[in-house]
């Protein structure tokens, strides 16, 4: 327990140590939130969308974006280049298994995921008066599932990702349309059905559905409870099929 | 007592052999080298004895463990340094070794271990800014900090400058002289002549030798050469009645080879000095351990 610690807060710093990881995935998402609040529209509420408001669509988009960019983009470059460069080879020769890095950035990318979600929430709360979830357990529930089904994916792209560059672009070309239909270019409420259903089947379209569902009050509807699960077990399994040491 | 005891080991990748019926044992406190051109096996036989491959065939035994079954406690006593394995970029030397060292129940202490290694100066330096001779200093580090009873070093002055190389060496004899026992996996003759106390010549899977340098070039029957210009013209006659010398020749800058066995130098010269004749770049050459290298590992597309 003790090494694992030691190994965690070591890639911590690391990430620390690495600005543009750090920008985008911490520091980035917040300041997206306040400067869409900046817009006098996005605050009025809008019969079209039930009586919300644009800022208040946005909060679960750019947590989920925070977590896309954690364990889409980030964890599986690092993981990807520790293969790459013989690092997990290198702890395979120590009394460590080279599956305790993996744990360990997990572990840093979940913690770094908790500060930044913890800033757009405080970000909406604070300065646009958004709501803070009224189905606290039902938001949670879909949180975790959410960051379990995003990692998961995280892990399956570090597992096919040849080298850590392949890795980055791998993330960078799911990334993109998986956040557009979680709807970072416009909001699930004002899309056409047929994209909404579409995303409804992916991890970060159900994400944004089962938190936004939970913010208002309502507990997070099944089926996006089951396709989070879904992509959790289903991707973790592959990748575990299909991870390569070396 | 063997430390390591290796027998009829086997290992194909798909339809390539990589170790072929590869037998030895390795003894406590000597530096063992494993020597073979490049793409000969040598990294995959001690791979095995790392517990990184699984073998095909045969017995490894490692400090009478098995590596495979073992492994737990074999990572515990054994320290690896692996070609080719870098660190995080940004990850500093001094947390490396803090990292490293947290990994086993009693490891060394990591500031003598970089003192010794001349990176003390280092200590604050990421990965990234390390120069390629401190970088593989950094790995020998981190590959004794567990206190190992052995230490396999794969390539470990690959990509070095002389100087760093002969640093190295030197390096390796200290802890040699602290009682681990060294495996040296290297494709450089000049090292394992240096440094290792026995050496396994492996060539395309197979051993094809094993003894200690000395030993190894005894094995040819090349003998001594000498090589000189008289400054008079001389017979060969008086060259080829000695007992010593095997053949004389000439080549057009009228330079004579004499070739032969035992005291060659004190008779050719003193026949010379009883002739008045004076050999010019007079030069003593002996079969050293590349010349048994190439003997014992050379193949039809070398020839």
């Amino acid at each position: 327990m003790r090494r694992f610690a030691k190994l965690t807060l070591t890639e911590l710093k690391l990430f620390l140590r690495d600005p543009t990881a750090l920008f985008f995935a911490v520091v980035f998402p917040p300041i997206l939130l306040g400067a869409l609040g900046v817009i006098p529209a996005f605050r009025e509420p809008s019969e079209d969308l039930g009586g919300q408001r644009v800022i208040d669509l946005y909060v679960p988009i750019t947590v989920v974006f925070v977590l896309a960019m954690l364990a889409i983009s980030v964890v599986p470059t690092y993981l990807a280049t520790y293969r790459e460069k013989g690092i997990l080879r290198r702890l395979s020769t120590t009394p460590v298994r080279p599956q305790s890095l993996l744990l360990a950035q997990l572990a840093m990318g979940m913690g770094m995921a908790l500060v930044a979600v913890t800033l757009v929430l405080g970000v909406g709360v604070v300065v646009y008066d958004t709501a803070i979830p009224e189905q606290l357990l039902g938001y949670l529930v879909a949180f975790v599932l959410a960051a379990a089904a995003s990692f998961a994916v995280g892990l399956l792209i570090a597992a096919v990702a040849p080298s850590g560059k392949a890795a980055s672009g791998i993330g960078t070309i799911l990334f993109f349309p998986m956040m557009f239909l979680a709807g970072l270019y416009f909001p699930r409420e004002v899309m056409p059905e047929t994209l909404r259903r579409i995303g409804d089947f992916t991890p970060l379209g159900a994400g944004v559905q089962a938190l936004q569902d939970a913010t208002t009050g309502a507990w997070p509807q099944p089926l996006h409870l089951a396709v989070l699960a879904a992509f959790a077990i289903g991707a973790s399994l592959a990748a575990a099929k299909l991870f390569r040491w070396e | 007592m063997p430390v390591i005891e290796v027998e009829h080991l086997r290992k194909r990748y798909r339809d390539v052999v990589a170790v072929d019926d590869v037998s030895f044992t390795v003894e406590r406190g000597e530096i063992f080298g494993i020597l073979g051109p490049n793409g000969a096996g040598k990294t995959t036989t001690v791979e095995i004895i790392e517990g990184l491959r699984t073998p095909d065939g045969g017995t490894v035994r490692v400090l009478g463990l098995d590596p495979q079954r073992d492994g737990a406690e074999l990572r515990r006593r054994v320290g690896a340094q692996l070609q080719e394995s870098e660190l995080p970029e940004k990850l500093k030397v001094w947390e490396a070794m803090e990292l490293y060292s947290s990994f086993y129940d009693r490891p060394a202490d990591w500031r003598r271990l970089l003192e010794d290694l001349g990176l003390a100066g280092r200590h604050d330096a990421t990965f990234g800014k390390l120069s390629g001779g401190q970088k593989q200093r950094l790995s020998i580090a981190l590959a004794l900090v567990g206190n190992p009873e052995i230490a396999v070093l794969d390539e470990l002055t690959t990509g070095l400058d002389p100087q760093a190389r002969r640093d190295t060496w030197e390096l390796i004899e200290g802890i040699r002289d602290r009682g681990v026992t060294v495996v040296l996996v290297t494709h450089f003759m000049e090292e394992a002549e240096r440094l290792a106390d026995r050496v396994a010549v492996i060539d395309a899977g197979r051993l094809v030798a094993i003894d200690s340098p000395a030993g190894l070039v005894s094995r040819l029957d090349a003998g001594q050469r000498i090589r000189f210009r008289p400054t008079t013209p001389l017979d060969d006659r008086i060259l080829t009645e000695l007992p010593e010398v095997r053949s004389v020749e000439r080549n057009g800058g009228g330079q004579v080879l004499v070739t032969g066995t035992g005291e060659l130098l004190q008779a050719v010269v003193s026949v010379l000095a009883r002739n008045h004749i004076v050999a010019a770049d007079l030069r003593m050459e002996q079969a050293n351990l590349d010349d048994a290298f190439m003997a014992l590992t050379t193949h039809e597309e070398r020839s």
